[in-house]
């Protein structure tokens, strides 16, 4: 089965992602992994938009509803031992109800902790990262390959992250 | 990278790429069904650990069940602002037509 990667999005929006002049990174990027799976400490991100509510603030969608043309580009950090009704999602772009039920179909923290307790994993990371999907209009991720991307690799490296998982939404 | 369009990540390079036909934000699956998750995690970890090569790419089985309900399910309750004003620049192109 191949996934149909636009199975998802009406005509028009497909059309648009199918027409997305997109580079592919030269050279290509990979590090093999260096240790077997049980040994290594994984870190998670995803841009579905949560973040911890009294500890960092939502990102900022009022001033995307001022200005539809920009998105907050900015990360939350997300602890490992975080609770489902401690987190909140901002994200104009997704139904947010389900994440609302369980971070897990985006940010698999728990399913993660699970893998470590059974030694299936060296371990889990303490810190987990969300961004904000919506990057802008025309697309801008100047900001995440320049700023905030660089930042939070930095900080993964100083946890002892050997892999990370990626969950775009 | 655990993904609804592994095509983009092929696109873009991306080093591992595991390709599920599940709505947008769920990528790993339905709300409170940690076995689902735990499977879509397991492949994802087995394609880290079996990868060779960079940009490789792999596609889950899975189907997610009433995808004519989610194809509008995963929207949100409103149009996101960039939307709002795509609909609304569309209707005027029509209006002058």
């Amino acid at each position: 089965m191949v996934v149909d990667s636009y199975k998802w999005l009406p005509g028009s929006f497909a059309n648009y992602y199918r027409a997305l002049p997109l580079q592919k990174a030269d050279p290509l990027p990979w590090t093999p992994l260096a240790k077997p799976i049980e040994e290594c400490r994984f870190s998670l991100v995803t841009s579905a938009g949560l973040y911890v509510k009294g500890k960092e603030p939502p990102f900022d969608l009022e001033r995307e509803r001022q200005d539809p043309f920009w998105g907050d580009p900015t990360y939350r950090t997300i602890p490992r031992d975080v609770k489902q009704e401690e987190v909140g999602v901002a994200h104009l772009h997704i139904n947010n109800a389900d994440l609302e039920a369980d971070i897990n179909i985006v940010l698999p923290v728990h399913r993660f902790l699970e893998l470590e307790a059974a030694g299936e994993i060296g371990s889990l990371a303490p810190t987990h990262y969300s961004f904000m999907g919506y990057q802008g209009y025309p697309r801008n991720t100047d900001e995440w390959e320049n700023h905030y991307g660089p930042e939070m690799a930095a900080r993964m490296k100083e946890e002892g992250v050997d892999a990370a998982l990626l969950t775009p939404v | 990278m655990v993904t609804a369009m592994p095509e983009t990540g092929e696109r873009l390079g991306v080093p591992r790429i595991v390709g599920v036909e599940f709505p947008f934000g769920h990528t790993l699956g339905h709300a409170g069904d940690g076995e689902e998750q735990m499977k879509v995690v397991r492949d994802a970890l087995r394609v880290l650990r079996d990868a060779r090569q960079p940009n490789t790419v792999e596609h889950l089985p899975y189907e997610w069940p009433d995808v004519e309900r989610w194809k509008q399910g995963w929207h949100p309750s409103e149009p996101a602002p960039i939307i709002a004003w795509l609909i609304e620049q569309r209707r005027r192109q029509a209006a002058e037509k």
